[in-house]
């Protein structure tokens, strides 16, 4: 019999409807006291499970979430997900992985983890991840680096790690990562699991502590794609508390989980296959579009002539976001305060000892582009330059259904190989930052091993609202080729 | 390109240690002149992005609702007094 860590979210959710959602939690209890001190994944995870919606009472449905999928939620029988620490739960400490919000105990529950208690899930760790969700690799966070599951010399990925290495490590059944310029994809395939960065306004970001609030996007990081697509009913839909989520109707999206590509136009951007790539992840993904040719998928190469210009435009609009959201934090009504002796001294010293390097690099760098004097050569050229590869993704998808990419250039890299580098550390995001600048679906699924047994990830890109058709194709791919039964040995 | 780091860092109302001025300093101005790439791109005409879903004018009623938001965001204060949150002095005197 299959251990109960092993199991996907669906098959747990069928054990713990007859068999209750004790043993489960225990297994996934015991688990994580053994490992997350070597993979650092959670920052805190609740080994007692105190809190446990049907026993807290938190069953009232908000009458506001009825009209937004809530009606066909399928319920989680208390099984555990785990959250990024930069997601809201009423009551529990919320730190982004900074000591500017260390001991900081939010007093209301995101919109997402309304709808996951609502749905029935046991709220399991709160997820390592680099600071403020600033990094691809998750050395930022201030709480000491997490680990990649399937070599602990390595990345996660980042800057959802901690979600990807828990999954991928069996600590819990699935978890919430957040994806700003590829913070969920990227430590997916880094950790070899699932990770979907729905359309933008898909899923609420109320409760989300901000950093770039036109790219943030809320989404699932599971071990298979149908584990995915049951997190998705639950977590998309309009939020009244979010006027940037959007009204648009949302599909039951198990019901797009079908092994049939005939037909399917994929295109392979041909600016995603470049110099600088890992040739073990050109090959597998290579490979990847062979199988879903042998599937009957029309494979064609396209152009998205702008690419190399998606970092250049990121790290100016994104960070310009970023440090206006960051500006909240000056030590007023929550979080750290560095006592001083007048008002300004304290905004001054408060964020100095609170904010990481990366954190004040990224706060220095937008407020530099916003400044006067600045913003038309930079913010507004970068704003305009995000209309023309928005425009790249317009073509393209008249000509194909799906894109297919390589999810990150290279495999997870050693700790502390691009910390020095912060361009090179950038540069790792090249191929899933387009999705967010123009504001589309997009997923990473695994796809094969280098020598040296590290997952490669596969990337799927969709036009907007078109989840259902990207995780078919993620699903056919899957099941062909059922990469995602292989684990770290731990 | 130089990147002039006391000026902005007084900006963002943000203290820097003495012994990180330097390699941040060094760090911006290499991702400013890595970022400087984007003026080969002729844009004139081009419409700037801000936002990818053009919703506009999203309206609700404005309706009073009960709600205790402001006591629960004052017990987590560094520091209040009453229904406020304290700071330190804002105007010195010489």
């Amino acid at each position: 019999m299959t251990a109960l860590h092993q199991l996907t979210l669906k098959e747990a959710i069928v054990v713990a409807k007859t068999d209750g959602r004790r043993p489960i939690l225990d297994a996934f209890a015991k688990r994580a006291a053994e490992l997350n001190p070597k993979i650092n994944a959670f920052l805190r995870f609740d080994s007692k499970q105190a809190v446990i919606p049907a026993e807290a009472g938190i069953q009232e449905v908000d009458p506001r979430l009825k009209h937004s999928g809530m009606t066909r939620v399928e319920s989680l029988h208390g099984v555990p997900v785990s959250i990024k620490d930069n997601i809201c739960i009423d009551g529990r400490e919320v730190t982004c992985a900074s000591k500017i919000l260390a001991k900081h105990v939010p007093p209301y529950d995101a919109t997402v983890i309304t709808k996951l208690k609502t749905a029935g899930a046991t709220l399991f760790g709160q997820c390592n991840m680099d600071e403020f969700a600033f990094g691809s690799s998750c050395e930022t966070s201030a709480f000491g680096p997490c680990r990649n599951p399937w070599d602990l010399e390595r990345v996660p990925g980042g800057s959802s790690g901690g979600s990807a290495a828990s999954v991928a490590s069996d600590m819990t059944l699935a978890a919430l990562g957040s994806d700003t310029g590829g913070s969920i994809r990227q430590p997916a395939a880094l950790c070899g699991v699932v990770g979907v960065k729905p359309t933008y306004g898909r899923v609420s970001r109320y409760g989300l502590i901000a950093f770039g609030s036109s790219f943030d996007q809320i989404g699932p990081i599971t071990k298979t794609v149908e584990d995915s697509a049951i997190l998705l009913n639950i977590l998309c839909g309009h939020d009244p508390k979010d006027s940037t989520s959007s009204p648009a109707n949302v599909p039951d999206f198990t019901q797009a989980l079908k092994r049939d590509v005939k037909g399917l136009r994929i295109g392979l951007p041909k600016e995603y296959f470049i110099e600088g790539i890992d040739p073990e992840v050109e090959k597998n993904v290579r490979s990847a579009a062979e199988t879903y040719k042998k599937l009957g998928a029309e494979i064609k190469t396209i152009s998205l002539s702008h690419t190399e210009h998606s970092v250049a435009v990121y790290y100016i609009v994104a960070v310009a976001e970023a440090s206006s959201n960051l500006g909240r934090f000056d030590g007023v009504e929550y979080g750290l305060r560095v006592p001083s002796k007048d008002l300004r001294e304290m905004y001054f010293e408060t964020r100095d000892q609170g904010f990481g390097q990366e954190a004040k690099r990224r706060i220095l760098l937008g407020t530099f582009v916003l400044s006067a004097g600045y913003y038309e050569a930079y913010y507004l050229k970068g704003q305009k330059v995000r209309t023309l590869i928005r425009q790249d993704f317009e073509k393209a998808f008249k000509e194909v259904d799906v894109i297919l990419s390589p999810t990150s250039p290279t495999p997870a890299f050693k700790i502390g190989e691009k910390v020095a580098d912060p361009i090179a550390m950038y540069l790792s995001d090249i191929f899933t930052i387009p999705a967010n600048l123009a504001g589309i679906p997009a997923m990473s699924l695994p796809c094969g091993f280098t020598s040296g047994g590290l997952p490669i990830g596969l990337q799927l890109m969709a036009r907007p609202f078109d989840e259902p058709t990207m995780l078919r194709a993620a699903y056919a791919f899957e099941q062909e080729t059922g990469i995602y039964k292989k684990k770290p040995a731990l | 390109m130089e990147f002039k780091i006391e000026r902005v860092a007084e900006l963002a109302r943000l203290n820097l240690k003495p012994e990180e001025k330097e390699k941040l300093e060094k760090d911006l101005g290499a991702i400013l002149d890595y970022v400087h790439k984007l003026s080969v791109l002729d844009t004139t005409g081009v419409e700037p992005t801000s936002h990818v879903l053009n919703m506009e004018n999203v309206f609700r009623k404005d309706e009073a609702r009960p709600s205790n938001a402001a006591e629960k965001a004052l017990e987590h204060a560094p520091q209040a007094d009453g229904r406020f949150f304290k700071v330190p002095k804002i105007v010195q005197r010489d």
